[in-house]
């Protein structure tokens, strides 16, 4: 509860803080209106446009709908992965013989390509939102797996020993010792696996879904519709930073601020 | 009276003996070093003595009631404060927050630790300071017997002087015993009541030295002379290999 209080205290100046991150994305649009000028409207629109376009994005209804369709299908995905994966990353760290085992097997589930697995889904679980929501399940759940995996192998054995000098309870060992450390290393996986299931999703929708941002993408291309289709990439991008610079990114400074 | 008594005990890591037939008795109110070169064994005997390692041969009986351990490194958990660090043991032991925290920042002050380092992490503080705040947080639960495993030996002669001085007087208000390894003789000659003597390979005790005098009244002269007979004693010199000119 004081984690809590003191996230929300230290909000603004963190807020404060953000003007460089600032300054970087209009530096970033600068160099967009740039290629605009050198391109033309139909290669790259101008960022004025893309924004204008955006703003009636969010008046359209079907936008909302679709945008909200996406939303849950990365959520269900990424609840999955977070949920099995931390489970499955926390067995196999407690348990050498797992752990030495299930190395090679992560190493795989990394290599295989999304795209490869979305071509599965989609013979497995046929176009729709199962497609969508595997895709996303097993290309985020090998990160969340991971971070599970090595906060639980790098738990130390000194502080174990300290704790048991002072004969301090298992319960207490749990909630003092081992939670603190493996969550420092399983909360970054989550937001990191959050980025992927948020990448993974679009992706997806382009390839087996007539709904969602992601097929609305490919009703763009299709169309030629370069205005529309970079809104939408805007809107992806614009989504992930604000859930993860304004909620998680003070999370996690308040979760890791004891690290080196 | 609470005692550890260790009779005939012999310890070995695989086909290696690490210790051999060792016998001693700490009563209450004692102080007791061990003494002998790096990797003798030392290390080995206080974890069975404070019942860290399962013993194999031999008996060990500790009936003191609770206990606590400084150890050379000062093993504070990272993501706790200075505060919360030094009230570890009391949370163990089931002390109400407000009430631990109040038994912590006092301990901690007469540490000498400020009040601006109270919430500062393990990360921030130098090596004297962790080491004062390990010092803190075993000495804060009150232990009946204090294991002390070498917890001065990487600390300024300044600071050193300082924290066994805080030994000095929990030893002259009887309220402690303890149990003290260290590689280094004059340490050891400040603190004890007795010193055993530990040759390595295997562990084993072949000397004792017993000294009378209370811990109060042990000069800076006194200890040199009495480090400076200890130096000279035949079995030092065989134990420590040290090179007769």
């Amino acid at each position: 509860m004081d984690a809590v209080k003191k996230i929300v205290r230290d909000f603004p100046a963190f807020l404060w803080g953000g003007w460089g991150a600032i300054a970087a994305i209009f530096l970033f649009i600068a160099a967009w209106d740039v290629g605009n000028q050198f391109y033309g409207d139909m290669i790259l629109p101008s960022p004025l446009d893309t924004f204008a376009n955006l703003l009636k994005l969010f008046e359209d209804e079907a936008f909302l709908q679709n945008l909200s369709i996406t939303v849950d299908r990365a959520l269900v995905g990424f609840a999955l992965s977070m949920g099995v994966g931390t489970a499955l990353g926390l067995l196999a760290g407690f348990f050498v013989t797992a752990s030495i085992t299930s190395r090679p097997i992560v190493t795989i589930l990394m290599g295989m390509p999304p795209i490869a697995w979305i071509v599965l889904a989609m013979i497995w679980f046929g176009m729709g939102d199962a497609t969508v929501e595997f895709t996303v399940f097993v290309a985020s759940m090998p990160i969340v797996f991971i971070g599970a995996l090595q906060g639980t192998r790098t738990l130390e054995d000194k502080f174990e020993e300290m704790a048991d000098t002072f004969r301090v309870p298992w319960t207490m060992k749990f909630t003092d010792i081992y939670i603190p450390h493996i969550f420092s290393y399983i909360f970054p996986a989550w937001v990191s696996a959050l980025g992927m299931a948020w990448k993974i999703v679009v992706m997806a929708e382009l390839l087996a879904t007539s709904d969602g941002i992601g097929a609305q993408l490919a009703l763009a291309r299709s169309q030629l519709d370069t205005e529309t289709a970079l809104a939408l990439v805007v809107v992806m991008v614009g989504l992930l930073m604000v859930v993860e610079y304004i909620f998680l990114e003070p999370i996690k400074r308040e979760v890791e601020k004891w690290r080196d | 009276m609470a005692r550890l008594k260790v009779e005939n005990l012999t310890f070995s890591f695989g086909y290696q003996t690490i210790l051999e037939d060792i016998s001693f008795e700490l009563k209450e109110g004692e102080v007791l070093s061990v003494v002998g070169p790096s990797g003798g064994g030392k290390t080995t005997l206080l974890r069975l003595c404070a019942g860290l390692l399962d013993r194999q041969e031999g008996t060990i009986e500790n009936s003191f009631a609770t206990q606590a351990i400084a150890f050379q490194d000062p093993r504070l958990l990272p993501w706790l404060d200075v505060l919360d660090n030094i009230a570890f043991g009391l949370k163990a032991r089931g002390v109400p927050k407000a009430e631990r925290l109040e038994k912590a920042r006092e301990i901690a002050l007469r540490f000498d630790l400020e009040e601006e380092d109270f919430d500062k992490f393990p990360k921030e503080l130098s090596g004297g300071m962790s080491q004062r705040v390990s010092f803190a947080r075993a000495l804060v639960t009150r232990p009946d017997l204090l294991f002390l495993d070498e917890p001065f030996s990487a600390l300024d002669i300044g600071l050193k002087r300082e924290l066994q001085n805080h030994v000095i007087e929990l030893i002259e208000s009887k309220e402690i015993t303890i149990f003290f390894i260290t590689h280094d003789l004059m340490e050891a000659i400040r603190l004890s009541d007795k010193i055993l003597l530990l040759e390595p390979d295997p562990g084993r005790i072949v000397e004792t030295f017993a000294f009378d005098l209370p811990q109060k009244e042990r000069t800076d002269e006194w200890v040199y002379t009495q480090t400076a007979r200890l130096l000279a004693h035949p079995k030092i010199i065989e134990t420590f290999e040290l090179e007769l000119k």
